[in-house]
């Protein structure tokens, strides 16, 4: 364990209070990255993906061998999120579409899809693929660094995700037509939606965020070898858990709640009690707000109308 | 090394895998010639090591048969695929011991794995190659670890780098039994030697962010960091290292000779990382023949030839050469042959096995990768299993060939750590 002496805090506040910052950043991006499409599926069609870690992966591999290809980054990373969206639709067809609100079933269908996945990766392309360096390089302050990708590029992106992802189910026709197609779909079939193109969408959509997710970590992930996928497996559960049902504003609210614990208790003792206290935070949170955040808000919403 | 992480998707695995097995449990039988068993990970968190552990035994086996056998017969093996799983590792050890009768077990990756079958293979007394760098300290009657301690690995690197750099280190290492006890053994070097160790910290195998432990790092301006990461998680704190500009040396007993980082990573993430090695693929063979190409001969797809898996085939050959010297596949026969030590021209030189201790004498070296992720190395220097001949029970040792022991000693029982 780390003494008191070694406290960044104790020598340099400013710098130190810097380096949280983006340590806090860094976290905060990769929760939301790692959550964002397991949430919509989840929250939209009423499907747990198991092999959600596994789509991510997806999008790491088709982006590594795209770019290992001679390929630039950027475009590269482009193919990796439209492979794991064509991946995504096909496994919708095929598997996904028979599991619809049937939450166990769904788990177990998707863990074996998981399976599947992670050993066909390996028996293709081998123990493991060239690792991508992190562009970008770093910024420096004082005696520290902070990588820019990591820790100001991808935050940026995650938070134009969720404002883009907010636009799209809020505000345009599509958004309504895939909320009304999850809340009631015979209605919505009354009124002349085709449900079943709302639920590929819906799903590709939710696809094509873990593949952008697999994307931009390709070059942040270090090694990339076929187990990768549950690097990003746990965090996503424990957001979606802790962010309740509704799908956005969840998501931004528990990765901000868990990251800030995360960074907080790394920076000041360490990377283990950072995580303990990740999870202790997640445990307390189920404890006291059984729905979650957004579900929470919702409850004492309602009980605030009922009262007046 | 070990790895207690369980994911509660192994925990499923190995449920589901458990109904597979029983159903697959009555093929084969006892063969009636000698059979070894191979358990080494071609699937799973373990794969990238295991697999050229796998191949490098199977070439030995196989070489060892196209030049007629052992005692004139053909040796068989058995290698189902334990899946960096630790229940089917020892559902496999129980079925190669109690049903495939096996003359001699090479298995296991992980210092988890091993410890998991070791009640087992004590049970039944079988013979069992270990061939993973480790912790030390196993004196266990019929496990011979072959693979270089971490004593062996750490007192060759740690010394080299403080005369090279300076003596403020900085210990990262993985938050288990491995990284804790290697991290011990830095800290007993560093008393040793009076050198500082001005930071520690031991970190969660799960973890892949590493923007704070490099910021205290920076904070506490080492003159060099001593790393036993574990595993691909750990591997991308060279890749944060890189991007951060972060280019202290590392010394490391865990980096370059298993993973073979310095081919998957693009430089400089490797630069002036230096491992206490026994073997790397990079030496090719001390005796002048052609260990390297004859490996890729065999396997055309193989990644790497690492350090684990020379160990794997000198060991298959050493069993040879006791098999012949006992005339007789007996376990217990061939034991005590090993138990008045060998001497074995290895492709990594001349190395020797201690009788008493089971463990081996190798031929240590730094290797260093330099800013291309070219490797070079020292001059081989042999390091003795001093920490169990020398040290344990007040300085009498651990001497398996007058005691019976299945035990493991670690550090603190020598040392205040």
């Amino acid at each position: 364990m780390i003494g008191l002496e070694t406290l960044p805090l104790s020598t340099s506040p400013v710098y130190g209070l810097l380096a949280l910052m983006f340590q806090f950043f860094n976290s905060f991006a990769f929760i939301v990255l790692a959550t964002v499409g397991l949430a919509i599926i989840f929250g939209m069609m009423g499907v747990i993906n198991l092999a959600h870690g596994e789509f991510i992966l997806v999008g790491v591999y088709g982006t590594a061998l795209v770019f290992h290809a001679g390929i630039p980054l950027p475009i590269a990373m482009i193919a990796g999120v439209a492979i794991t969206v064509v991946f995504g639709i096909v496994v919708e067809r095929t598997i996904v579409r028979h599991f619809y609100d049937r939450l166990l079933d769904s788990m177990v269908a998707t863990w074996g899809l998981a399976l599947v996945v992670a050993q066909l990766l390996l028996i293709v392309f081998g123990s493991s693929l060239g690792s991508i360096s992190t562009p970008m390089g770093s910024v420096s302050y004082g005696p520290y660094t902070s990588s820019v990708y990591r820790s100001i590029f991808l935050p940026v992106v995650a938070v134009l995700m969720l404002v883009g992802l907010y636009v799209l189910f809020t505000r345009t026709e599509f958004g309504i037509k895939a909320r009304a197609t999850i809340e009631d779909p015979e209605t919505a079939r009354a009124m002349g939606i085709d449900t079943d193109r709302m639920y590929i969408t819906t799903f590709g959509i939710g696809s094509g965020l873990a593949g952008l997710t697999g994307a931009l970590y390709a070059p942040a992930l270090g090694s990339i070898t076929p187990d990768r996928g549950s690097a990003f497996l746990i965090e996503a559960f424990i957001a979606v858990v802790v962010g309740g049902p509704s799908v956005i504003i969840g998501t931004l609210s528990a990765a901000g709640l868990l990251s800030m614990f995360n960074a907080v208790g790394s920076f000041l003792a360490g990377t283990f009690v950072g995580q303990m206290l990740m999870l202790l935070v997640a445990i307390f949170a189920l404890r006291m707000l059984p729905n979650g955040i957004t579900g929470y808000v919702k409850d004492w919403q309602q009980r605030r109308r009922a009262e007046e | 090394m070990t790895n207690p992480n369980v994911s509660r998707r192994s925990v499923l695995a190995a449920a589901g895998t458990g109904l597979g097995i029983s159903l697959a449990g009555c093929t084969g039988g006892g063969s009636d010639g000698p059979t070894v068993g191979i358990l080494e990970d071609r699937s799973g968190e373990f794969q990238l090591n295991g697999t050229s552990k796998w191949q490098a035994t199977k070439m030995a086996l196989d070489e060892i048969n196209e030049d007629g056998g052992i005692l004139g017969e053909e040796v068989e093996y058995i290698d189902p695929d334990p899946q960096s799983d630790n229940q089917r590792y020892q559902e496999l050890t129980e079925q190669l011991i109690l049903q495939d009768e096996i003359d001699a077990l090479w298995a296991g990756y992980s210092s988890a794995t091993r410890e998991a079958i070791r009640p087992i293979i004590n049970d039944n007394d079988q013979l069992y190659f270990y061939t993973t760098q480790y912790e030390g300290g196993v004196c266990d009657d019929t496990i011979f670890p072959v693979g270089a301690t971490a004593r062996q690995q750490l007192g060759i690197v740690t010394p080299y780098l403080a005369d090279q750099y300076g003596e403020d280190i900085y210990i990262i290492a993985a938050d288990y039994n491995f990284g804790q006890l290697s991290g011990d053994w830095v800290n007993i070097l560093a008393d040793e030697e009076g050198y500082n160790i001005v930071g520690e910290e031991y970190i969660p195998l799960d973890e892949t962010d590493f923007s704070s432990v490099i910021n205290r790092i920076q904070e506490e301006d080492p003159d060099f960091i001593m790393s036993m990461l574990v595993g691909n998680n750990h591997e991308n704190f060279y890749d944060q290292r890189a991007s951060n500009d972060l280019m202290i040396p590392i010394g490391t007993s865990t980096t370059l000779a298993q993973g073979y980082e310095h081919r998957r990573y693009d430089p400089p993430a490797l630069t002036d990382v230096y491992a206490g090695v026994s073997y790397m693929e990079e030496l090719g063979d001390e005796r002048g023949e052609n260990f390297v190409d004859d490996f890729y001969d065999r396997f055309e797809d193989a990644n790497y030839l690492n350090q684990e898996a020379h160990n794997n085939y000198f060991s298959v050959y050493m069993w040879r050469d006791a098999v012949e010297e006992a005339g007789t596949f007996d376990q217990e026969a061939v034991i005590e042959v090993l138990e008045e030590g060998v001497d074995i021209s290895a492709p990594s030189g001349e190395i020797t096995l201690d009788g008493a201790t089971h463990h081996v004498t190798h031929q240590m070296r730094v290797a260093h990768a330099d800013e291309d992720h070219e490797i070079s190395f020292t001059d081989p220097e042999p390091i003795e299993p001093t920490f169990l001949r020398e040290e344990v029970e007040d300085g009498a040792g651990c001497n398996l060939r007058e005691d019976s022991m299945t035990t493991q000693y670690e550090p603190g029982d020598v040392y205040d750590v």
